[in-house]
């Protein structure tokens, strides 16, 4: 099973309100993602935080029923 | 259960100087992401203990919730969570993963 783009954004929007989010589908398959998420939530937060913040919005589908996503996270330009 | 689980992998992450939890052997890396971590310790240089979750269904599930981290591979270095693949990648690329290795005292190649 996998997700859309849409879908992966729009969960990570919920939870990160402010965030600018870049999904690109790797493979066109609909199941290899790449994420660019920039949120001003991210200031003071270590990578694995961030990437902790991106996963819990994502609530429990990452490694689920979306297997690969890669992540880059950052604070807005 | 949990807290054998958790035994074991504290045993591993403080026993070892660097531990990677991966899909597969170090030798034949199971999953795309998993490869990619390797090849980054390999080109460091550096010895790591690695740890084959197809192997181990509990370790599989025990690790994810250690870290609370939802994917494999992950790297410790002295019995702390480094990250995962795409962290690893980003942080040798920028030298962070050489300050990290240094600070910890764990030898790897400098020039690499």
């Amino acid at each position: 099973m996998a997700m859309d783009a849409q879908e992966i954004e729009q969960m990570i929007k919920q939870a990160l309100p402010d965030a600018s989010v870049d999904i690109q589908d790797l493979r066109g398959d609909g199941d290899h993602y790449a994420a660019t998420v920039k949120s001003a939530a991210f200031e003071g937060k270590s990578r694995v935080q961030q990437h902790q913040m991106v996963y819990a919005a994502l609530q429990g589908n990452m490694g689920g029923q979306l297997h690969a996503l890669a992540l880059q996270t950052g604070l807005p330009d | 259960m949990e807290n054998i689980v958790y035994t074991r992998i504290k045993e591993d992450i403080n026993n070892n100087d660097v531990v990677l939890y991966m899909k597969g052997t170090a030798a034949f890396p199971m999953c795309g992401f998993s490869a990619a971590a390797v090849q980054v310790l390999s080109q460091l240089g550096v010895t790591f203990k690695d740890v084959n979750v197809l192997e181990d269904n509990d370790i599989r599930q025990g690790i994810k919730d250690f870290a609370n981290w939802p994917t494999i591979p992950q790297l410790y270095v002295k019995g702390e969570f480094v990250g995962g693949c795409d962290i690893i990648r980003e942080m040798y690329e920028t030298g962070e993963l050489h300050d990290l290795l240094r600070e910890k005292q764990v030898s790897f190649e400098e020039a690499a």
